[in-house]
């Protein structure tokens, strides 16, 4: 196709602002990050220097980074699973809950399930703090004090911590799904719907064999984006947990050992390291991910 | 840039323009990095003499950064660079109060433009071992060698003992340790008054003493596990050099082999791990300082340990009639090196000077005019903390707090419990302490555990070559 004459300095007009900006804070970053990765720059002095591989092989046989890369593995199963049954639930009886229609009051429902996609994350760290509080001051230990429970550590016994971390998280993610899978339902023709009800199709049925299938490509690219929010969560997990990562290094992730190993250690090239690790595993991830979830596309 | 692409651009050819642009992103974003690699000589000076001894250049702006925290930041705004000020009146005083150190400074650091005076605390405080190898600290020296103000000899002179070692790296004095803080189990001392307790002399009383708060209805001891726990390894370390006298405390920060697991430092583990199997409330691991200090306030806590200053901290918190008072640790056993009633005392609190500071000379300056008779009463006037300077707060009169710290201090005479440095040299060692330090405390691994994996940590950041190892010999 051949644009008309002059259009093209127009789309370059437009481009170049967003493209320049794009590649000074993000491209740019990232290509220092990949070459601090091979020195062993302390983070204060003017010129770093060259260490080859030192920083991946230390980085192969450091515990702590294998413990982050487990909690990942747990965030990457839990986190996508937990969030899109929810979200999908909810998004099926907001639309689909009466036939055609959602439940009543879905619209009302669909603002609420949204609210927590609205708060900073620090606000929600806050919020959480008071609701995990150890002792009968906090909102949970609160209420199981008044059937005369005795407080959990919902943060500090360390095999329960983690979840406790996941918990916020999917409590967070699943209104923006709730949106997103309600849109794509919306899109759904009624008279598919219709059809199967005529022909005596049930709920649970409606939405195995119909709403999925057609749904599919939105479900997948939630995959992929709640892969991606599974390689995070530094922000709940420096403000939530006990020792930032602890107790006992059991809610440890990448990001916040890269800004340890940054900012308090003072090793910028080995945490520039971690940082390329967490690049390629997020990378990999992404691409298996729409590698084997790819299906034939249903057009209707 | 967009003039390099052709009229009509096709997808490889945007590609590649993004590329090129990326490429081109390289050199200019290495500015990240600083621009100059040779060490500047910390600016201009202007002409030296007596009562000015650096040569400070009088209309050569100045720029202080605080760490606003427990001691907030009225003392520089209020006293010292007032007093600058009226030295040079010409000169423009900047002053910048922050909570987060590190991520304020690190990239200024980087891109050689630094204030002329740093108070580098608080958590987030940056690694003054790092800063010093990469040649960022001017030395000090000149600071304790130049003459006092308004007194005769030396700046040094003026000091108390062991304020010019403490802030040594290497073999030099790259930091200025400010602040004379006492170490030790703070309590509501009109409280205990009330009640009839006394504080204890060995870990026996103590167990007992505990016991009766907690049938009180008071948690007996307590310490924030979610981010203080190194109030409480501070209290493992003390009981250690109890037992085995100081050297362990400086084999420790020299990451001496089998320090951690030597005797002195299991007895001190085992016998706090015992308090805090016994007396410790479990949802303490998930509170933090300010939640616990409070909660103290409230008289719902016996004992928590912390250094002198905690009251100040406190302030907005305390109810009138809370007097805080300060209790020497507990004797762990018969035959202690240090007697009942030795204290933790040390000069604490970096303030240092960038090397390539503009006004470096200016720095020195507002560090000799904080240990001016005048500077050190005021900045205990302003925070209640006692200073490095001898005698400096002779007459005023001091909170209940201060005046039980200064008490504890004269009567522990020569019983000073050293500090240690290897909070500041070696982080990734002090954050498995930390960890550590609450496993043991709240049940979860046994004192011979917690010796061994603290050792285990010691001896691999010994062997990493990476990190550059410090010595101290007192």
């Amino acid at each position: 196709m051949k644009m008309p004459r002059g259009s093209a300095r127009f789309v370059i007009g437009f481009l170049a602002l967003p493209v320049i900006i794009y590649v000074v804070f993000v491209i740019a970053p990232y290509l220092q990050a990949f070459y601090l990765a091979f020195t062993d720059w302390r983070g204060v002095s003017a010129s770093p220097r060259f260490s080859g591989f030192d920083n991946f092989t230390k980085l192969l046989s450091d515990p702590t980074f294998w413990t982050a890369v487990g909690h990942h593995v747990v965030l990457l199963l839990v986190l996508p699973l937990a969030t899109l049954a929810i979200a999908l639930f909810f998004a099926f009886l907001l639309n689909m809950g009466a036939g055609t229609k959602g439940v009543r009051g879905s619209k009302f429902y669909q603002a609420v399930f949204f609210f927590p996609q609205v708060l900073a994350v620090a606000v929600i760290g806050v919020l959480f703090q008071a609701v995990y509080r150890p002792d009968q001051g906090g909102v949970l230990n609160g209420l199981l004090d008044l059937v005369g429970v005795e407080p959990i550590g919902w943060l500090t016994k360390p095999n329960l911590a983690l979840w406790s971390l996941i918990a916020v998280l999917v409590w967070q993610a699943v209104g923006f799904y709730v949106v997103l899978f309600a849109a794509g339902m919306a899109n759904i023709p009624k008279e598919v719907i219709e059809a199967a009800e005529i022909d005596g199709c049930g709920r649970a049925r409606m939405f195995f064999q119909i709403t999925l299938p057609l749904l599919w490509d939105t479900v997948q690219v939630a995959w992929v984006y709640l892969g991606i929010a599974a390689f995070d969560g530094f922000a709940l997990v420096a403000t939530l947990s006990v020792d930032r990562g602890g107790p006992d290094q059991s809610t440890t992730v990448l990001p916040l050992e890269i800004w340890r190993t940054a900012f308090t250690y003072s090793k910028f090239g080995y945490a520039s390291a971690m940082g390329v690790a967490l690049f390629v595993l997020s990378l990999t991830f992404a691409v298996l991910t729409l590698r084997v979830t790819r299906r034939e596309r249903i057009e209707f | 840039m967009s003039a390099a692409l052709p009229q009509n651009p096709s997808r490889r050819s945007v590609l590649k323009g993004i590329g090129m642009a990326a490429l081109a992103a390289g050199p200019l974003s290495a500015c990240a990095f600083g621009s100059s690699d040779q060490p500047s000589t910390g600016g201009s000076t202007g002409e030296k003499s007596n009562t000015n001894p650096f040569g400070v250049v009088a209309n050569a702006p100045l720029e202080i950064v605080i760490f606003k925290g427990g001691l907030g930041d009225a003392y520089a705004t209020d006293v010292h660079e007032p007093l600058y000020k009226k030295a040079f009146p010409q000169a423009e005083i900047k002053h910048v109060p922050t909570q987060q150190i590190a991520q304020t400074l690190q990239p200024r650091f980087a891109g050689g433009n630094v204030p002329d005076m740093i108070s580098n605390a608080g958590s987030d405080m940056m690694d003054n071992g790092a800063l010093q190898s990469e040649g960022q600290l001017l030395d000090l020296s000149p600071l304790f060698a130049a003459p006092a103000i308004g007194g005769t000899g030396t700046v040094r002179d003026t000091l108390l003992p062991g304020v010019v070692e403490a802030g040594l790296i290497g073999d030099k004095p790259y930091l200025l340790k400010y602040i004379y803080t006492v170490y030790g189990l703070w309590y509501d001392s009109a409280l205990f008054k009330a009640k009839g307790w006394e504080p204890a002399k060995d870990f026996a009383e103590f167990d007992a003493l505990l016991g009766k708060i907690k049938a009180a209805g008071l948690q007996p001891y307590a310490y924030a596990g979610k981010n203080a726990s190194y109030y409480q390894y501070w209290m493992i370390a003390i009981s250690a050099a109890q037992i085995g006298g100081n050297q362990v405390l400086i084999d420790m920060d020299n990451l001496k082999e089998g320090v951690w697991t030597s005797d002195p430092v299991r007895k001190a583990a085992e016998a706090w791990a015992s308090i805090g199997k016994k007396y410790l409330d479990p949802a303490n691991e998930g509170l933090t300082h300010t939640e616990v200090q409070t909660a103290q306030n409230q008289g719902k806590i016996g004992f928590y340990p912390s250094g002198s200053w905690l009251e100040n901290e406190q302030k907005e918190q305390t109810p009138a009639a809370f007097q805080y008072a300060l209790a020497p640790t507990p004797s762990v056993t018969s035959s202690d090196k240090l007697p009942f009633g030795a204290v933790r005392a040390a000069a604490g609190e970096s303030y240092i000077v960038p090397s390539k500071a503009k006004n470096s000379a200016g720095g020195l300056e507002y560090l000799r005019i904080m240990l001016s008779k005048d500077g050190a009463r005021g900045f205990t006037e302003k925070t209640g903390n006692i200073t490095v300077v001898k005698g400096a707060a002779d007459g005023l009169k001091l909170s209940p707090g201060a005046q039980s710290s200064n008490d504890a201090l004269n009567k522990a005479g020569d019983n000073i419990i050293t500090y240690n440095l290897f909070e500041d040299w070696y982080k990734e060692f002090e954050t498995e302490l930390r960890s550590k330090t609450n496993a043991l405390m709240f049940g979860r691994i046994t004192a011979d555990q917690f010796c061994k994996d603290v050792q285990a940590k010691a001896d691999a950041v010994k062997a990493d070559s990476s990190i550059t190892k410090q010595n101290r010999t007192s």
